[in-house]
């Protein structure tokens, strides 16, 4: 029973440098790293290689020494050439030089019709060995799922409204086969699997062909495209509830696991934002480094690179690393500069949802884009206005209170507000609308923290 | 303009940690920004990019919202001077008189206020906060004009320590700041803010047969003395300003009265700018003024004396109703903060107001009043609405 749903509430954040819909030529990253700040809820990560050790792509690298059953992979084969660690001999990341033809560590192929008679216990078993059990994302607390828990289903969000977001549809061109492949061994492991498309664009074939699938149309502004808000309105959760969630280039890497019998890290990138000379998609691996997609790409050198996009993405070095889940590098303006009277001047070109005296941009028409900087344009504060965070979030949740029954510490209350239904990524445009300037994202990690720890 | 930011970054050293004003940092950062919007960018984590408001923006906002009233209010004190005298007067001369007495006023409340704020920021080192550049204009627009300065220092001191530092500063008071202030004044020195304070005669003599009542002491003495309030509002003043309690005028403005609050129009427009802006809640606004209408089509219908008979319009523009529906009840601190409480809230207000006036004359101004109490029971309408949010989750987890 496939359910249709419109959302009013939302943002959609129009920005600068939307990659042009083709895949460019480039010599591929000499280097590729597996970062576990990409990843919630890694307790004690165990490095198990050394510098110097030579990898094919698919060889257990790291594991969690709390769950050592969920192994993360290399995604190139090559030499391990550096395991770098930051303050308290935090790791920070695992980097390996590339072989120029990648070497794949040889798993059990299957026919599509044999993926059928695949007990649970064999695809767990072989996701967990070959590095893409980590495309699993548990909700609550948005952490890599526990093998052991059976969910009540599984989500799949097919769009992503984020602020530049690559376009699947481009990103999964010719992997039919894959993504059908991936959907039916998730089907082992609940048999509620959903498929949410976009109901405002044309869907592409590769999603609607699966089958055992209960495919959902989402229509409105940016977070419709979150797997979050949509688990919210199809299937909620509630305590003691555990719901997955994979992206659809998950979906096909577990396809691709069991048809070719291989851990195939590569995937599509697109580079954006307003510094990029000419935005447009790569085709690399996994955890690329980034120097090669910058290289003579930028209109300027004083910028920021956002390993993701600019609401949930993650500052990087100019040669870091994306990370695990990162299909969009996104390249804006550093914005640390002071404004003389920055406070009230009426501009047309500073984007804001809100419409305060000189803030003009509502007037612009929604296709206009805007060159948006990393300025905070104000200092923090405490919170003051009402009502606003519940016109980003198009869920029954009180985002206010929710964020301050974390505060709080007060674990009854952020239970019963529904902590269990958000993670980060849910509440992003309330951090960015946000008049006070306050860490929500940061907070609700805490709030999650808390309710998973303690 | 460099040479200003130059000037900041050269003394900044000064205030910042280890630097010999290092105390003052607050102070030195609440002018800095007031000129410059600070350099700090979005951390690693998180947004990396952030919307254009913040704020002094907000606040701004508000303010520029109020100043239809104060520049009317201005004038008024003017208008309702040379009334009392029976002398015409040139607009300009108006203004003149009002700028004069208003501005004084101002400028304690603001000079008292941050001198406050910037002590207390300095004591527990926290940055100034915005919320008392509206409050500050608040403070001179609810009080009448004949109001003793020194009143108006205490009653600001008063407010911005008890009503607000008290819980924490700005963000986490629980009483509307401006209306402590009132309130406070109302119960301290009632002989300067009730009676007829609402017009500044000075040293001239008043025309015979003047009476400086406002329509709710009419509506009082109504109660009291039995007399019909209609026609004493119609006949009010008929020697010396004729009509001067008749519907446009009411609604326009030209009556005695705190200084910005007797201009309904003016509220209107305020109230046209906070809605547009999204600043104020429109919600808030509206349910206001329909509590007051309802409960007036309720007094109407019970009809005992001639206040209760007065027609419901009548009350939303008497009084500082329309001002304390747009720019008081409208604080997002103080009031509810869920979208459903705020209707509860608004609705309330409204009819607590015109209950206050009607059947407990001895506190004219209603909308104070029934603005501070429904300010104490925000808290608890918002908790029974996120009550019922947590219900609806776990009757979904039943189902």
């Amino acid at each position: 029973m496939s359910k249709f749903i419109k959302l009013r509430k939302g943002f959609d954040i129009n920005l600068v440098g939307k990659a042009e819909k083709k895949i460019a030529d480039f010599e591929q990253p000499e280097t590729f790293a597996l970062k576990p700040s990409s990843f919630h809820g890694i307790q004690r990560p165990k490095v198990l290689v050394k510098e110097g050790d030579t990898v094919k792509a698919g060889t257990p690298i790291l594991i969690d020494g709390k769950n050592d059953r969920i192994q993360h992979a290399a995604p190139v084969s090559g030499e391990i050439v550096e395991v770098k660690r930051g303050e308290k001999r935090k790791l920070l990341e695992i980097v390996i030089l590339a072989d120029k033809e990648i070497e794949y560590v040889e798993f059990p192929k299957h026919s599509i019709s044999d993926i059928n008679n695949l007990s649970r216990e064999d695809c767990q078993q072989t996701l967990l060995q070959s590095g893409v059990w980590p495309n699993i994302i548990q909700r609550p607390y948005g952490i890599i799922a526990n093998p052991d828990d059976e969910p009540k289903s599984i989500f799949i969000s097919t769009f992503d409204t984020h602020p530049l977001a690559p376009d699947f549809d481009l990103i999964l061109k010719d992997q039919d086969k894959y993504f059908e492949a991936g959907i039916e061994i998730l089907n082992k492991f609940s048999e509620h699997v959903h498929i949410n498309v976009n109901a405002d664009a044309e869907v592409s074939p590769v999603f609607t062909k699966a089958k055992n699938a209960q495919l959902n149309k989402f229509s409105g502004p940016h977070p419709s495209g979150n797997v979050g808000v949509q688990i919210h309105h199809i299937d909620p959760i509630n305590k003691g509830d555990v719901v997955w969630t994979v992206n659809p280039i998950g979906v096909t890497q577990i396809g691709k696991l069991f048809l070719e019998g291989k851990y195939d890290a590569s995937r599509v990138v697109a580079v954006t934002g307003s510094e990029v000379k000419t935005p447009q998609y790569y085709k690399t691996f996994t955890g690329a480094n980034i120097k090669k997609f910058v290289q003579d790409n930028l209109k300027s050198d004083h910028v920021r690179y956002i390993g993701g996009n600019v609401l949930t993405g993650e500052k990087i070095a100019s040669d870091g690393y994306l990370g695990f889940f990162d299909n969009q590098l996104t390249i804006v303006p550093e914005g640390d500069y002071h404004e003389l009277f920055g406070w009230i001047m009426p501009s047309f070109k500073k984007l804001s949802f809100h419409r305060a005296i000189g803030l003009l941009s509502f007037l612009n028409s929604g296709n206009k884009e805007y060159v948006v900087d990393t300025n905070t344009h104000g200092e923090d504060r405490a919170f003051v206005q009402s009502g606003t965070f519940e016109r980003v979030t198009p869920m029954d949740i009180l985002p206010t209170h929710l964020i301050k029954a974390i505060l709080a510490e007060d674990f009854d209350e952020m239970e019963g507000l529904g902590i269990y239904e958000v993670i980060e990524e849910d509440l992003a445009l309330c951090e960015f609308i946000d008049v006070s300037k306050h860490d929500i994202q940061a907070i609700l990690r805490e709030g999650l923290d808390l309710m998973q720890y303690s | 303009m460099k040479f200003l930011r130059d000037f900041f970054d050269k003394q900044k050293p000064h205030f910042e940690k280890g630097g010999k004003y290092e105390k003052f940092y607050y102070i030195f950062e609440a002018h800095e920004t007031l000129l410059f919007t600070p350099k700090s960018t979005t951390k690693s984590r998180g947004v990396q990019i952030r919307d254009a408001v913040d704020m002094k923006r907000m606040m701004i906002t508000v303010i520029v919202a109020m100043i239809p009233c104060l520049l009317f209010g201005m004038y008024n004190v003017g208008h309702q001077h040379f009334i009392a005298l029976g002398q015409e007067a040139a607009f300009i001369d108006k203004f003149w008189i009002g700028l004069l007495k208003v501005v004084p006023i101002l400028v304690v409340s603001y000079a008292t206020g941050l001198g406050v704020e910037f002590t207390f920021a300095t004591i527990r080192r926290h940055p100034v906060n915005e919320g008392f550049l509206v409050t500050g204009m608040l403070i001179p627009l609810v009080l009448p004009p004949t109001i003793p300065l020194w009143q108006v220092a205490l009653a600001t001191i008063f407010a911005v320590i008890l009503g607000k530092e008290a819980f924490g500063g700005t963000g986490m008071n629980i009483l509307n700041v401006a209306l402590t202030a009132r309130a406070f004044l109302y119960f301290a020195y009632p002989s300067q803010i009730s009676g007829e304070v609402w017009t500044y005669i000075g040293d001239g003599t008043a025309v015979s047969g003047y009476s400086g009542a406002t329509p709710l002491a009419l509506g009082a003495d109504a109660v009291a003395n039995g007399t019909n309030m209609m026609e004493s509002m119609s006949s009010f003043g008929q020697d010396w300003a004729a009509d001067i309690f008749s519907f446009s005028n009411l609604f326009f403005g030209f009556m005695p009265g705190s200084i910005g609050e007797t201009s309904a129009l003016m509220c209107l427009v305020g109230a046209l700018i906070l809605i547009f802006t999204g600043v104020g809640s429109w919600k808030v606004i509206v349910s206001v003024f329909a509590g007051a209408f309802g409960a007036g089509l309720l007094m109407n219908a019970i009809g005992a004396n001639s206040f209760m008979d007065l027609p419901a319009h009548y009350h939303l523009v008497i009084g500082g109703m329309a001002f304390g529906a747009v720019f008081m009840a409208t604080d997002p601190v103080t009031a509810a903060q869920t979208e459903m409480g705020k209707w509860i809230y608004g609705f309330m207000i409204g009819i607590l107001t015109v209950i206050i006036r009607v059947l407990n004359p001895a506190y004219p101004e209603g909308i104070m009043l029934a603005i501070l109490f429904m300010n104490v029971f925000a808290p608890l309408i918002d908790f029974y609405i996120v009550q019922a949010n947590k219900k609806r989750r776990l009757q979904r987890a039943a189902v």
